[in-house]
């Protein structure tokens, strides 16, 4: 027995039980892990499409006169340089340079944009947030509670949205990667996102909390004849980690600067003006701080968030996430390891629970779609 | 594949089959559907001796490493190799092909009965 409190349940949290979900604790949140095969939901995604329910991720709304100025301030990256309409990936850094989160920022209009975080640091970026806007003419609400979020990825997802009755002003053939479009699903406000935590083509749905679980039938309904099955958190977790997309709390933290993290370019010092964590940030990573790289083993035995890499006898490093990779059918794993041992074609060595597995360093990431 | 009550279980998600001096051992579906798709099974060799408690395997999932422990003292007579080649097997099959070691023992200790063991995982 634990004293956590009784997790969180989506909005969607029936129609999962019905569709016989396994369900996780997951950041304070019951999500479903699996429906039956996390390796079939896997498969699915990469060949057909697969649909997420992600309504635990956070939704902040920013807007007023000095939206794009403040966000500018409180990010790592240039909002303000932002198309309306375009969505960009960011960062939200501390004073000395560590991550806070990683988030999706979308721009709805010249004064209005739409911060996406992770559900576990809900509460750390809405107070950062929320502190950073100071003299800035803004307000910050979070709205993560009256919104839900919907992902159908895979290379028929599309196809699926596209024939989704009840969703209408959306144009999705010309919608490019990492743009949104805003329309209507029975009339109520919807927004489509083309991006993605997979490594496929594919589409984020935002909608209010109350019209999820008719937003998810529709889809569901339309994917049928194009293979589309429901996913969970399993799955989306060994699609992403091909994809070489890192994860808060694995390969993100506030002691993980982005240039160690390979996010380097996601953090703008030639943007005008200061912003939190630009003094560390133009300081760089201390001499020898580990950097983040991808590993691949022969055989089936994967490492394991935590395990010890080894060069030699030495112990150079750590890993942040590893499994045996569905698509590739060989292990793979994202490792801190010390800068000097980076490059590709690096042997290094996994301690996998007392064995030494021999490993390679990679560039990331390790699946790459066919354009 | 032997009934469900006919079986004998361990708190480690177990379940031994008993036939003469001979043991089967495998994990049991609710295991195997908490692991989720079993992806690699290692599987104590032929010949090796076991002891009561110890971990003598591993059975993978995609998201995490269960550890086979040995329910009894004894020596190895047959490891299923099917399960080697498809791991699968554990989730399709857990209480029959599924099977993963053979064990020739002296003594038995305490286990679970079927009510013992439902009653354990609440389902």
């Amino acid at each position: 027995m634990t004293d956590a409190p009784d997790p969180r349940q989506s909005p969607l949290h029936d129609v999962h039980a019905a569709a016989g979900a396994s369900f996780t604790d997951f950041a304070g949140w019951l999500m479903p892990v699996r429906y039956s095969s996390d390796l079939a939901e896997h498969h699915a995604v990469r060949t057909s499409a697969g649909i997420f329910d992600i309504s635990h991720m956070a939704e902040i709304v920013v807007e007023g006169p000095d939206a794009a100025a403040y966000l500018d301030f409180a990010l790592a990256g240039k909002l303000s340089a932002v198309a309306i309409g375009q969505a960009k990936y960011s960062l939200l850094l501390d004073t000395s340079g560590g991550i806070i989160d990683d988030l999706v920022v979308y721009r709805k209009g010249d004064d209005s944009f739409f911060v996406v975080a992770n559900a576990g640091n809900r509460a750390p970026v809405a107070e950062a947030l929320e502190h950073r806007a100071g003299e800035f003419d803004v307000t910050v609400v979070d709205q993560s509670d009256e919104i839900s979020l919907i992902a159908v990825q895979g290379p028929r997802s599309r196809e699926i949205v596209a024939a989704t009755a009840g969703i209408s002003g959306v144009e999705l053939d010309s919608l490019k990667y990492y743009w949104s479009t805003s329309g209507t699903f029975n009339g109520l406000p919807l927004m489509v996102g083309r991006t993605g935590y997979t490594g496929e083509d594919g589409f984020e749905l935002y909608i209010q909390a109350d019209a999820a679980a008719d937003l998810w039938a529709a889809l569901t309904a339309a994917g049928e004849p194009f293979g589309l099955v429901p996913a969970g958190l399993a799955s989306r977790d060994t699609l992403r980690l091909e994809a070489g997309m890192p994860l808060y709390g694995h390969e993100l933290g506030l002691d993980t600067l982005p240039v160690q993290a390979g996010l380097g370019r996601v953090v703008n010092l030639k943007k005008d003006g200061d912003f939190v964590g630009r003094q560390a940030s133009e300081t760089g990573a201390p001499e020898g701080a580990r950097v983040l790289v991808g590993l691949v083993s022969d055989g089936k035995r994967a490492g394991r968030a935590g395990y010890a890499v080894f060069d030699g006898d030495t112990e150079v490093g750590t890993i942040t996430s590893g499994a045996l990779s569905p698509t590739l059918g060989y292990p793979i794993a994202m490792a801190y390891v010390d800068p000097a041992l980076n490059a590709p074609g690096t042997e290094l060595a996994i301690d996998v629970r007392g064995s030494r597995v021999a490993a390679s360093v990679v560039s990331l990431p390790f699946y790459k779609r066919e354009a | 594949m032997a009934e469900l009550n006919e079986l004998k279980y361990t708190a480690e998600h177990e379940w031994i089959l008993i036939e003469g001096d001979i043991a089967t051992v495998g994990i049991t579906a609710y295991a195997a559907e908490k692991l989720g798709d079993i992806v690699f099974v290692e599987l104590p060799k032929v010949g090796s001796t076991l002891a009561e408690g110890t971990v003598v395997g591993e059975i993978e999932s995609t998201k995490s490493v269960g550890e086979l422990f040995a329910p009894v003292n004894g020596t190895v007579v047959e490891a299923n190799d099917a399960v080697s080649d498809s791991p699968e097997l554990v989730n399709s099959d857990p209480f029959g092909a599924g099977w993963l070691v053979k064990v020739k023992f002296t003594e038995l200790p305490e286990f679970l009965d079927l009510a013992a063991y439902t009653a354990l995982t609440g389902e």
